[in-house]
Order: C-alpha cells, then structure tokens, then sequence
C-alpha cells in the first residue's frame, strides 16, 4: 500500500490547482475541491454555455458530458473530472459549423427560451450514440432528463428523429 | 405586399442558444464580480429576534453582510401596477430588509455578498437567525372564516363584485342548474432560468443584466426603489431563460442587488436558487370558486353566479381575475361574479401564464360539460347554443371572431362527430379512452401607453430597428424582423433587430399576450414611416427616375422603389442615399395604442380538445392527443406562433394533472424543488396539433395581431377533465388531477 504518500494526495480545503481537459484544450484552474464542475465551467472558465437551472440534478440544464458519457455538471465535482475528458455545448460546432443536432433544433424549433438547449443538445446526441432514439416512446423516455419548462418537447423529437434518419437537410448521424 | 410576416422563419437569435454563446443575465463576465446570496425566512409569521452575521462576516472572501439594520435606505416602494402600464410595476408593495416583521416565509433577511459564489453561499449558512414565531395563516381552509370582499382586485383594476340582470331570480326560474365547488392548488412558475440580476455602477450610473419581460419596468421600478433618476439606469436583458409570468413584475432582487454593488464598491450579481424562486417572484394563489349554472332545457344559459374564495398578502388585495373570461364566453342576461380574499402569510400572488383565465375557464368548461351531460346534449353543440355574437358584459361588438371555424375544424381534427357519447364506452386493452372538448380565449389588453421603436437604414441598403421589448423565447425578434423587412420593403437578411435595453425607444413589458401587437405595432409604423420618407424624398429629387411621381403609386420590394404600373422606373434606397451624400436615413415610430374604453370586445379565441387514456386499476392518466385551433388574428411567424401555442396548451396540461405548490403545515411551500414540483417532462407530452385560423381585425392594432402566448393553455384544463369523464364517467373538480383522484 501507499499511505506513507497518503498526505501528498490530499487536497483541499483551500483553493487548488486543478487541471481538466474541456473541449480538447486544457486549462489550469485554481479552485477549492467544493467546486462543482458546472460552476467551474461558468464562473471559474467563463464557459456559461452550461445552464444551471435547479444546481440539485433534477433539470437537465447543467448536462455536459465527461469521457463521452453524460452527466448533470451540477452534481459533479471538477477536481474529480481531473484525467478525463469534458466536453461541452461549446465544443458541439466544428470549424465553426453547427453540429447536426445544433441544425436540427433550429430548423425544427425545438427551442423557445433557449436555457435548457445546451444540455438538450448534449443529451440528444449522446442518445443517438447510445442506441435510445428507436422510437419517440423512447426517445420521450430517454429524453426525460432534460426539462423545458417552453415545453417545446414535440419538436425535440422531432429534431432527434431528423438527425437521426438523416433527413431535412441535417447531414450526418451523430455519434 | 406582405413577403416575410408569415413565414416560418427560423430564429434570429437560434443561432446563439444552440451553441451555447448567448449570456443570460447572470452569466455576463464582468472584472471584479462579487457574488451574492439570500438568507430567507424559515418561519411564515413574527419577528426577527437576533441576526447574529458574526461568523458570517468574518468567514473567508466575504465583503459585506446586509439585513434590516443596515441596508441603505433609498426611495419609497412604488404601488403595485401591471407592467403592461410601461411604468414602475413592483410585484407587491412590500420591500425586504426594513424592519424585523415576518410576513410569509422565505421573506428576504439579508443578502451576503462575497469574492466567490462558493464563499458567498457558505457565509450565508453562518448567519444565524433566531425568531420570535407568531401563529400564521396560509391556506383557503385555515383563513375561511376571515375571508373578505375587497372593493377592488389587481391593482385597483377590477372591481371585486360584477352583477348584471336578477341571477337569483333567474336561477329560481331555471329549468336545469349545475352547481359545484372546485379548488385548484397554487403554482409557481419555475422557468429553467432562476430570476438573476448583475449590477454595475460607475459613479451615480447604474447598469443592470436582468431576466425580466420588461427592460423598462425593471428601470422605473428600481428607479423609485432606490430614489435614483430613471436617466441615469440602463436595464440590458440580452437573453431570458423563460418567465411565464414571474418575471412580469419588478421582485426586491434587482433593487437588492444594486444596493450591494452600491455597497461592496463593485459590480454584483444575484442569483436566485430554485428554492427561492419559489417565495421570492410571486405564484399563482390556491383558490376555490363556486359556480352555478341556470340553463333553459334547450341549453340556453339563463344565469352565472361565479365566486372566488382565495389567499392573498399582507399588503395586497390581488387575485387573477379568474371570473373574467368565464363571464366573456357566453351569451347569459344574468350574471353575478363576486371575489373574495383572505390575508395571509404568503407574497402578493402574480401573474402566471393564464392569469385566471386558465382556473376560471377550467371551472367554466366543466360546468358546461356537465350541463351538456345532465341535458343530454352535444358539448360541442351547447356552446354553438350559447355562442356570444357579442361581448355579453357591455354589448359591444367583437372586433374578430373566429371561434364559430374554430369549433368546426377542430370537431373535424378531433372527428368529434364519431366519438361515442356514453362514458367509458371505449376501451383500448387496460386503458380507459376518452375525448374531451373545451372553448378557450383571452382578453386583448392594450398597454397603457405610446410604444416606440426606431428604424434606421444605411448607405448601402442595410437596416436595423430598434425598440427595448426583451424575447424571453417568444420570438418576437424574429417576429419584429420580419415586420421590419416587410415595412421597409427590404430582404430579411439585410434587416437586424436591436432590442432587450432600455435605452432604446420606449416599450411596455411584453406581458399578457400583448407583446407581438404592441411591439410590431411600432416596427411596423417605423419602418413605414422610413421607407414613405425615403419615397418622399426621391419623388422631390431632381436627380431621381422617380422625381414628380405621385408617392401614393410608388411601391418598395428588395429595396427598391419603383412605381406601381411601370416597374421599371425607379431606384435603390442605397442609389438615393449615395447620390444625396447620406450615411443613413432614420424614422422614430409611436404607436398610440386604443383606449380601455374602446368599444368592441376583442379577444382570440380557439376551441380545444383532448384524448386521455386511463388505466382502469391504476389510476394512470395518459395524455394521448392535444388538438387546438385558434383565431389569433395575424400571424407573424407560424414556426413561433404555433410553439407558443404548443406550450401554451402544455402547460395547460400540466395544470390538470401536474402542477401543485402544497403548504405544509409550518407555512412554508413543502415541495420547493423541480423533483417534488412536478411539471411534464419529454415523456409526458403527446403530440399536439395545432392550427390558426387567420381573422382580419382592424381594431386592436395596425397588424392585426391578437396574440398567441396563452390562449393555448385556457381550455386545456377542461378539456383533459371532461375526456377523464368520458372515458371514467367520474368528474374531477380538483386541480391537479393526480393518480390518487383517479382511482
């Protein structure tokens, strides 16, 4: 075991550094490990594309997704994404091109207010890469992690469906 | 010559909410930002005894600790008045941190501002409160007995009795009568957004980020609040992440947080939590109302008594005008509708979408479902019986009615005729199916005074029009580009929409579905008036093909004025500007908006209906089907109108079997969290059809624009209650609907 290096491995609860991998760049931040990952994106990174709608997982707003997988930024804390890969709504466009799903929700109007469409958009795109898209029952359920509160979800199917049959113009499947 | 008003265009503003780069009011970066927190009220009713901030202030990062004892007094609370009046709009007429009283709980104690939002949330839990609890009163039932006429409701605006012709009498006469008692939970808004406000003084010059409907109210009201003249505050709201109504009128929040940047010497922000959101911008109050209906056997009503029992603050007299509508919708000669009130330990209730329209037509068309039930009669049928060929409180004519081709199509889409009309005829395996139908509609309010915008275009035949309205996502700067374009007789793409900051010409908050009339109304007579201008001008030009022309047959299409019958002749506004040496032409247009007193109802109306499936062992309610057809005079932007109206009818949903703010027994709000405040997820909402019919209304505003923003949701209610009944046979009087009622 490793316990005489025990001590060297403890951080906190003063500011630390903390170094996280976010959309490919990494950037080196000076926290305290209470930090959520969400607050260090907005306040901390200036990255405020991720909402905080409820700052307790039960919205959606906040949805980023770390090594691929999604999570709610609010409960998740940054010195824990240390190693790993974040990636946010800022990172979806590539050369300045809007991903397919981005397209899709403009085109299908499946945004009013626009708070909760970032996370919207990283959910509906892990989604089609997780297999949960075959049907609107199942896109409703896997979907229903994510509020919007405009109700635009009708439409958020349908621009699910778009990208995901390829049609409207959209391009590419995503995933 | 219309080419843009109309068109589904995508969003203008799309762009920046999918890719995450619009700044909502509490993510504007500012250097040196302090952060700042609410400690609130945990008790409903007394008096602060101690506020001990020892440990608070001195925890690390912490800048200042505010409460009752020290927060800088200023002006004065101005009164309670919508904010469709374009004047200062406070939500009540109570302002935090000015003595130790105890009016509801989660009543603002002190505002803890700090280096970090961390820092600043850990210091707000070291302030310890004590408190010296007096017994409260929170709910219908436990201030019954204290219950109170007022004279006048919503800000002096209503009276609190209406009464026309004998209804007692009447409803001695009656062949049929309905009588019954409803209650409908309280509401919160809970838009995804949590209210936020980040304050930036630069000597006596106050800049505030809100999320507010309107720029304008927030600057009046903090003006009066803080005694600071309206001259020298600028209101910016970029983007709003959702209001539904709490972010209508001006909460202490803004106010709190200038006086912290004030304080603290450097620009703050405050941020609501979800939690505070619930005791900090106001909530639809619980109500009970009872209704009586006196019917002739034929089905023409002949009597409407209407009361409403339900909680209000300490300093207001306020309830939704929830007998309004219901009183508007049908031909009837007599009539009482009478409001009263019980002081309680809550906010002053505000504006949620639908304010009483939604709680008093969800009583309205249940009544009239069981009417049609106890006369055997077509729902659809009585209402065609009772249809109001005119405004049934004054006599006045409508200015646009479409309600009639309402009803028509939407049986059509719903296939109305064929649905069996025994309860519980319809099976599908374990699920129970019903149809349900209901009549929606909703006032058209002018604003209370002249709305302003500008339209300014360059050299090169580019435009941008500017007006202060903010789109909290109902498209109205996508709409208002459109209008632009159209008045100027330019593309689209060479028109850009500046808006959302109170420096710019004057609008009202876009507030009771009036936002799209009032503000095209002034685009529209902007732009006109910019483009008669530049006609005007080149007609006068020596140098210009169209020198001597009579403007009147002068037409403008792609930028280009040419005339009417020979289309050939004529020029550019970008040749006429450049010959004449102009970097750019501007024209300021107002918009005098009709009166109160103008004769004519006016009003969109739609028919709505529903299919519910329910599981006949447990309980469950499916919604399977939304249908609605609305006459919502001109539409601007079928993509955004139809997912207004989309949300509209959702929420209205939501309203039947979801949504309800349950006080416990402490007098506080028990489920303050989006986990225990149900509201629909992706899951719950079925598909929804929804068409206008577009009516031609020459009174309400230069377009025609009625407006769409909550008509949707008013009959959605009652029409998922009435398809409950058809399929279950059982009424349900009680909002929300849940599983529990349903077994």
């Amino acid at each position: 075991m490793v316990a005489s290096h025990l001590p060297d491995a403890v951080q906190g609860p003063g500011r630390v550094d903390v170094v996280l991998n976010v959309n490919g760049a990494t950037h080196v931040v000076r926290i305290e490990p209470r930090v959520s990952l969400l607050d260090c994106l907005r306040d901390h990174m200036n990255l405020t594309g991720a909402k905080k709608g409820c700052n307790q997982g039960a919205c959606g707003a906040c949805t980023v997704w770390v090594d691929k997988r999604r999570v709610v930024a609010c409960l998740t804390l940054a010195i824990a994404c240390e190693g790993r890969e974040v990636t946010t709504i800022e990172g979806m466009a590539e050369n300045g091109s809007l991903h397919p799903m981005q397209k899709a929700f403009l085109s299908e109007d499946a945004l009013q207010c626009g708070y909760c469409t970032p996370g919207q958009i990283m959910s509906a795109v892990a989604l089609l890469a997780e297999g949960h898209a075959g049907s609107d029952a199942e896109i409703g359920e896997w979907m229903s992690g994510n509020i919007c509160r405009c109700a635009a979800y009708p439409n958020i199917r349908t621009a699910i469906r778009d990208v995901r049959d390829g049609v409207g113009g959209v391009g590419r499947a995503a995933g | 010559m219309s080419t843009a008003i109309g068109r589904p265009l995508d969003r203008v503003d799309g762009h920046a909410k999918v890719t995450g780069a619009g700044r909502y009011s509490a993510e504007v970066a500012l250097p040196g930002l302090a952060h700042a927190v609410l400690v609130t009220s945990r008790v409903p009713s007394g008096r602060v005894e101690l506020l001990d901030t020892y440990d608070a202030e001195r925890a690390e990062g912490v800048l200042a600790v505010l409460h009752h004892l020290n927060l800088p007094k200023g002006g004065s609370v101005p009164p309670l008045l919508p904010s469709l009046f374009g004047a200062a709009a406070s939500g009540q007429t109570f302002f935090p941190m000015q003595d130790e009283v105890i009016h509801y709980a989660g009543q603002h104690l002190a505002l803890v501002v700090a280096e970090t939002l961390d820092q600043a949330e850990h210091a707000a839990r070291l302030v310890r409160v004590t408190y010296q609890e007096t017994a409260s009163v929170t709910t219908v039932e436990q201030g019954r007995d204290r219950a109170y006429e007022p004279e006048r409701i919503f800000a002096g605006f209503m009276p609190g009795r209406t009464t026309r012709g004998d209804v007692a009498a009447a409803l001695d006469r009656a062949q049929v009568t309905v009588e019954n008692t409803y209650h409908c939970a309280a509401n919160h808004h809970n838009p995804i957004e949590c209210s936020a406000t980040t304050a930036v003084w630069e000597g006596d010059r106050l800049t505030l980020y809100d999320g507010t409907q309107g720029p304008n109210a927030t600057l009046h009201t903090v003006a009066e609040l803080l005694n600071v003249m309206p001259s020298h505050i600028r209101v910016v709201t970029d983007y709003v992440g959702g209001s539904f109504g709490c972010k209508a009128m001006i909460w202490d929040h803004p106010a709190l947080a200038a006086l912290a940047a004030r304080a603290v010497h450097r620009p703050v922000r405050l941020a609501l939590s979800r939690e505070q959101m619930f005791s900090s911008v106001g909530h639809r109050e619980e109500q009970e109302q009872r209704l009586t209906l006196g019917a002739d056997r034929d089905g023409r009503l002949t009597a409407i008594r209407h009361h409403k029992l339900s909680p209000t603050s300490h300093f207001d007299d306020w309830a939704e005008p929830s007998l309004s509508v219901a009183s508007q919708m049908y031909a009837c000669p007599n009539y009482e509708g009478v409001y009263s009130l019980i002081k309680a330990n809550t906010m002053t209730p505000t504006f949620t979408r639908c304010p009483g329209e939604a709680s008093g037509m969800f009583v309205m068309e249940t009544a009239m479902d069981e009417l049609a039930e106890k006369l055997d009669l077509d729902p659809l049928e009585l209402r065609l019986r009772n249809y109001a060929e005119t405004e049934p409180t004054t006599g006045h004519p409508w200015s646009s009615k479409g309600l009639r081709d309402c009803y028509r199509r939407g049986a059509e889409l719903a296939r109305w005729s064929e649905r069996d009309p025994r309860p519980g005829a319809v099976r599908d395996g374990n699920w129970l199916l019903g149809w349900g139908m209901a009549s929606s509609a909703y006032p058209v309010t002018p604003p209370g005074g002249p709305q302003r915008a500008r339209a300014r275009i360059f050299a090169d035949g580019s435009a941008v029009v500017q007006s202060s309205f903010a789109d909290f996502g109902t498209g109205s700067a996508t709409a208002m580009t459109q209008v632009a374009a159209d008045g100027l007789g330019l593309p689209l793409e060479r028109v850009r929409v500046q808006y959302g900051d109170s420096d710019l010409p004057n609008t009202a908050a876009a507030v009771g579905s009036a936002g799209a009339g009032m503000v095209s109304a002034a685009v529209h007579i902007a732009a006109t008036a910019l483009r008669d201008q530049l006609i005007a001008q080149a007609v006068a030009d020596e140098r210009s093909p169209l020198h001597g022309a009579d403007p009147r047959q002068v037409v403008v299409g792609d930028g280009r004025m040419a005339l009417r019958d020979r289309p050939g002749t004529g020029e550019t506004y970008a040749e006429l500007l450049q010959r004449s040496f102009m970097a750019d032409a501007e024209a300021l247009g107002t918009w005098n908006p009709p009166g109160m007193d103008t004769p004519y109802g006016t009003m969109t109306f739609g028919a709505q209906f529903a299919q519910v499936a329910v599981d006949a062992e447990l309980g469950l309610c499916r919604v399977r089907q939304l249908i609605g057809v609305f006459d919502p005079g001109r539409v601007l932007n079928r993509k955004t109108a139809h997912s207004q109206l989309m949300g509209g009818m959702l929420w209205g949903m939501s309203h039947a079997l979801l949504e309800g703010t349950i006080m416990g027994p402490d007098g506080r709000w028990a489920n303050t969290s989006l986990g225990e405040y149900l509201v629909p997820v992706n899951a719950d909402a079925p598909d929804v059809l929804i068409e206008t019919i577009e009516t031609t209304d020459t009174v309400v505003n230069p377009l025609g624009v009625k407006g769409v923003g909550e008509v949707g949701m008013v009959g959605t209610a009652a029409a998922i209650a009435n398809a409950i009944w058809h399929a279950t046979g059982r009424r349900h009087h009680r909002l929300p609907i849940t599983v529990e009622d349903l077994l």
